[in-house]
């Protein structure tokens, strides 16, 4: 787990979850969308408490290990101002098969924006800005989608 | 019995406070208590659920105890990602 002030760069992160006894590798990255709830976003800040976002998003990453039998895990956070499009988070893990890849990958962005001590202000195109409160996030992580089709 | 506590604040409740950290002498027993009674300072109108806790630089429950000389950290809603 690592809280980055300079850009993420998921080809270079892609290179740490290679092992000759993973089939395959599942990656999130969360990018800056230009909306949220009505308002047309211009930047983001992220303002992260890093001692305990790293020691808590290192948990998170062990639980996710006990839990699913992949071979490797991490997650990278930013901190500061962001512009649109840039990402914001990276999650990637490998493992023999893809299904407990996907479950492991799912199961810590879920945990991360649920526990780690960030908060995120957005700076609208009219001028104002606002932290958010990610109160879904509060209480409940978002369901899981249904598998569409076997 | 009063403690000396010292509170820090983040995002929106340090913004509210004006300052990060201060230290003040409070009647609290537990954290939760910590947190009702600096409503005024960091002005959350947030469930306390919505809310997190750490002392000493550990995450905590609203309802551990807070002793003499601790660190409170007072967590506004989360929203990383």
């Amino acid at each position: 787990m690592r809280i980055s002030k300079t850009p993420i760069d998921p080809d270079r992160l892609r290179e740490t979850m290679q092992d000759h006894a993973a089939g395959g590798y599942v990656a999130f990255e969360g990018w800056v969308r230009n909306e949220n709830e009505g308002h047309e976003v211009l930047q983001l800040e992220y303002e992260v408490y890093e001692p305990l976002a790293v020691k808590e998003g290192e948990k998170i990453i062990a639980e996710a290990k006990t839990k699913f039998p992949i071979l490797h895990a991490d997650c990278v956070h930013r901190e500061g101002l962001l512009e649109l499009g840039d990402c914001a988070v990276w999650v990637g893990v490998s493992s023999a098969h893809r299904d407990e890849a996907f479950a492991a990958c799912r199961y810590i962005i879920d945990q991360v924006k649920l526990r780690l001590p960030i908060w995120k202000k957005e700076h609208y195109v009219n001028g104002d800005s606002g932290w958010v409160n990610c109160e879904r996030c509060a209480e409940h992580a978002h369901p899981v989608p249904q598998t569409i089709a076997q | 019995m009063s403690k000396r506590i010292t509170i820090r604040y983040f995002a929106g409740f340090r913004e509210h406070a004006g300052v990060g950290e201060e230290t003040l002498s409070l009647e609290a027993n537990t954290a939760r208590d910590v947190y009702e009674l600096l409503k005024d300072r960091h002005g959350s109108q947030e469930p306390l659920g919505h809310c997190k806790v750490a002392i000493n630089d550990e995450m905590a429950d609203w309802t551990t105890a807070i002793n003499d000389g601790d660190t409170v950290l007072l967590f506004p809603p989360v929203a990383g990602g």
